[in-house]
């Protein structure tokens, strides 16, 4: 990759992630109009996105961004300056901005010149928006303020001073002496304080701190409240606060204030300490973006790692049984050290992974918003624990999905005005997107509030497509009824209407799903609602499984699917409808010979064998295998190109003594051999 | 060593104004130091003297204006050449860095070889 590609690549990366903030800049904009607020710094804050795009298009000739930025930009300055009103059909046309940006950047980045005519449309629809904004009026010069101050106010903060003046605002003038190092973060704790009382309109160094480690910035402020008031809430050590009188009417002088002309010029000061730093600080911009490749690669690394840790306790086990107590004490001491600090640094690879779910909950959120008015439906979105987080690839996978999800939700869950209207439900539907952390595992919920799913009318369906034979149909218990959804070929297009389906494409859902490690589940009420849960692993990158063997083959099971591992007692194995089971504590416990399953070639069984207990959310399945080796930390890597297609592998694992480790797919082995119906049961099914 | 200050909030915009800047000055060794808002060029300028301060005019909190009267105001660097970057459609901002002694204003977008010029004729003044 040369310079401009990165560079370019670089300018993708911001942009993305500028228009994702001004998506939720503008649904933020949006409920604060909802409640009747008015919250300026919001517009303000879209302007200056919309505003840093424009220049960053223009650097590397975007020119359709560039032209949409441009006209967004008119339409936002003239919302921030009041010179046009803040309504709902204004806010559709940027929220529609927020796609259409999307869709440049995708052809951006795919290098495509073709025109896109929703761009241009919007521009066009922008232009004309614009045009329709009235004038601003004139500053009110009542108040003695600072000229100094005056002169650094940007065009948006005169017209900020004047609204506030307008409406009778009191004006205040802090003096606040902040430490250099903590600034920022002070200020915005000030800013949080003054918001209950009014707006900080500027904030001017005055350039004559107390001490070289300290600023002292004068803030000028707008508020309702009185001096009394404001002493109260935001007086301290380092902050004077004085009202700003107002001119006496009539007298017009101005009072003497800083010139703001250069002075003559003195001797340069060296600043004390300034050859100790010298060139210390090339930039003190405190966050990279990095490549999640590279971060795969720390992994590996790390990986590589857990092998020579693994090595090394061997060695001192070895070393120990040879007589050399004390060499055996010191290796094992290393080996411990070593093992903590390899957890550390695995600890933290992870983290840096890491991203809060918010960033695909955002992009929901204007997903709903506008499939809602396509269908004339009234949508609550009720959101909870967005800052849940995840690992960086899985959140790229689950927008999809996700998006499908709440689809079928609002098309054919929530049911129409009418409707509710007669089963007494409130007019507006609600779907609850929540996220939460529970053990290894991140929950993703789509839950409604609407029709639920007719059982009936779905089995029927499945029937009818032959996807389940009539006889099978009756056996069915409630939990597996409702997974007959996520089966090929049952979609709602043919029934639509018939039974408030989910059909559409919900077994696309359940392999991207199951492609990130994750399954799926569904409740449902008729009348009451549908609940589907997605159960995520945290990470893809690294995971403890445990090592066993079976048929002569070394496998590892992830530990996140292994809930336990028995002694094998085959006289206590009762044969159920057919298939094997075992009872485990007064439960029945599905059992898998894997070796059939795996189709491996036909080895000596061991006398004594075990059952490892698997799970994912509800379902459990007992694994029978020929030893347990032990439990380990690995590193999942992509099988070849020629294995992809076997089933029942995540992958394949290095396991340190040259050994490699087949990885079992763990959500796709319970999958298939606890599916409901015959479909894809041809080689679990018969053996029982 | 020519050492210049850049502030500007936008990584992006840093890195090219940084790789115009190399681009166009083989012979002259740069030091080119980034702040990303105007509290950390708050906290870099003690650590000058600078040849060259190059800012943006819209940033949160500080916005260039307000850098570009601190440093007009303090005794270490009222001389330093100031150059304004910024798309800024209104003039009336634009009058007032000028007013408040920026010594050149810039409008997004600009050519390498624009920044360059400019950045060039402000450092040969000062010499």
């Amino acid at each position: 990759m040369d310079a401009t590609d990165k560079a370019r690549e670089e300018f993708h990366a911001e942009a993305q992630e500028i228009i994702e903030t001004f998506g939720r800049n503008l649904l933020a904009l949006e409920s604060t109009l909802k409640s009747g607020a008015d919250d300026p710094a919001l517009v303000n804050e879209a302007f200056r996105a919309v505003h840093t795009l424009k220049g960053l298009a223009g650097l590397f000739g975007a020119l359709r961004m560039g032209a949409l930025s441009h006209r967004l930009e008119d339409v936002l300055d003239h919302l921030r300056l009041g010179r046009m009103p803040l309504d709902d059909t204004v806010l559709d046309v940027l929220f529609s901005a927020v796609d259409a940006y999307q869709q440049l950047l995708l052809s951006e980045r795919q290098g495509l010149q073709e025109p896109l005519t929703v761009v241009d449309d919007l521009v066009e629809r922008l232009g004309q928006l614009a045009s329709g904004a009235g004038a601003a009026g004139d500053l009110t010069a009542e108040y003695e303020i600072d000229t100094g101050l005056l002169a650094v106010l940007t065009e948006y903060e005169e017209h900020r001073l004047r609204t506030n003046v307008e409406q009778g605002l009191r004006l205040y003038r802090l003096r606040v002496q902040f430490e250099l190092a903590t600034i920022d973060k002070a200020l915005e704790e000030m800013k949080t304080r003054a918001k209950k009382h009014g707006e900080i309109i500027t904030y001017l160094p005055t350039g004559e701190a107390s001490s070289p480690d300290s600023i002292e910035l004068d803030l000028l402020m707008a508020s309702r409240d009185d001096l009394a008031t404001l002493i109260g809430t935001l007086g301290a050590d380092n902050v004077v606060i004085e009202e700003v009188p107002r001119r006496a009417y009539g007298a017009h002088s101005m009072p003497p204030a800083r010139s703001m002309v250069p002075e003559p010029p003195g001797a340069i000061e060296a600043g004390e300490g300034a050859d100790a730093v010298e060139g210390a600080a090339r930039s003190i911009a405190r966050t990279v973006r990095v490549d999640i490749r590279k971060l795969d690669h720390l992994m590996n690394i790390v990986g590589e790692l857990t092998i020579v840790r693994g090595v090394l306790a061997r060695l001192a086990e070895r070393v120990r049984s040879d007589g050399n107590r004390a060499l055996g004490t010191e290796l094992g001491r290393v080996h411990r050290s070593f093992e903590r600090r390899l957890t550390e640094l695995q600890g933290a690879i992870l983290e840096v992974r890491m991203v809060p779910l918010g960033q695909v909950f955002d992009r929901l959120a204007r997903a709903v918003r506008q499939i809602s008015r396509e269908v004339d439906k009234e949508i609550r979105l009720v959101i909870t624990g967005s800052d849940t987080e995840i690992d960086k690839l899985i959140v790229e996978e689950l927008s999809d999905p996700l998006m499908h999800m709440i689809r079928n939700a609002i098309d054919h869950g929530i049911e129409t005005h009418s409707v509710r209207a007669s089963v007494g439900k409130p007019s507006a539907g609600t779907i609850a997107l929540n996220a939460y952390q529970k053990g290894n595992h991140v929950m993703i919920e789509v839950e409604d509030d609407g029709a639920g799913i007719d059982e009936l009318a779905l089995v029927e369906h499945a029937v009818r497509a032959g996807k389940l034979s009539p006889t099978d149909a009756s056996d069915l218990s409630r939990p597996d009824v409702l997974g007959l959804i996520f089966l090929p070929g049952v979609t709602t297009r043919d029934v639509a209407g018939s039974y408030s389906g989910r059909g559409v494409g919900m077994d696309v859902v359940k392999t991207n799903i199951a492609k990130i490690g994750g399954v799926i589940d569904v409740q449902s009420e008729m009348g009451i609602g549908t609940k589907m849960t997605i159960t995520l692993p945290i990470t893809l990158a690294i995971v403890s499984a445990l090592i066993i063997e079976l048929a002569d083959q070394t496998l590892a099971i992830p530990m996140a699917a292994v809930s336990e591992a028995i002694v094998f007692e085959p006289n206590r194995v009762r044969i159920v409808d057919g298939k094997e089971t075992l009872s485990l504590r007064g439960v029945t416990l599905p059992l898998c010979r894997l070796e059939r399953l795996l189709q491996f070639p036909p080895a000596r069984e061991p006398r004594r064998r075990f059952v490892v207990v698997a799970s994912i959310a509800q379902r459990r399945l007992g694994l029978l295998v020929d030893h347990l080796v032990g439990q380990q930390d690995i590193v999942i890597k992509p099988l070849g190109s020629t294995l992809t297609r076997v089933r029942g592998f995540a992958g394949a694992s290095e396991l340190g003594d040259q050994r490699v480790a087949l990885v079992l797919d763990a959500g796709s082995i319970l999958e298939e051999v606890l599916a409901p119906t015959e479909v894809g049961l041809s080689v679990a099914e018969g053996h029982g | 060593m020519t050492r210049i200050l850049l502030v500007e909030d936008s990584v992006t915009m840093r890195g090219f104004v940084r790789g115009a800047l190399l681009a166009g000055s083989p012979t002259l060794e740069l030091d080119i130091v980034e702040a990303e808002n105007g509290f950390d060029a708050l906290r870099l300028l003690p650590r000058g003297p600078y040849d060259l301060v190059i800012t943006d005019i819209n940033m949160p909190n500080i916005n260039g204006l307000e850098l570009l009267s601190f440093i007009r105001k303090s005794d270490q660097h009222r001389d330093t050449p100031v150059l304004l970057i910024s798309t800024q459609s209104s003039d009336k901002d634009r009058r007032r860095a000028l007013e408040l002694g920026a010594n050149d204003y810039l409008a997004k977008p600009f050519t390498a070889v624009a920044l360059q010029e400019a950045a060039q004729r402000q450092l040969e003044r000062a010499r």
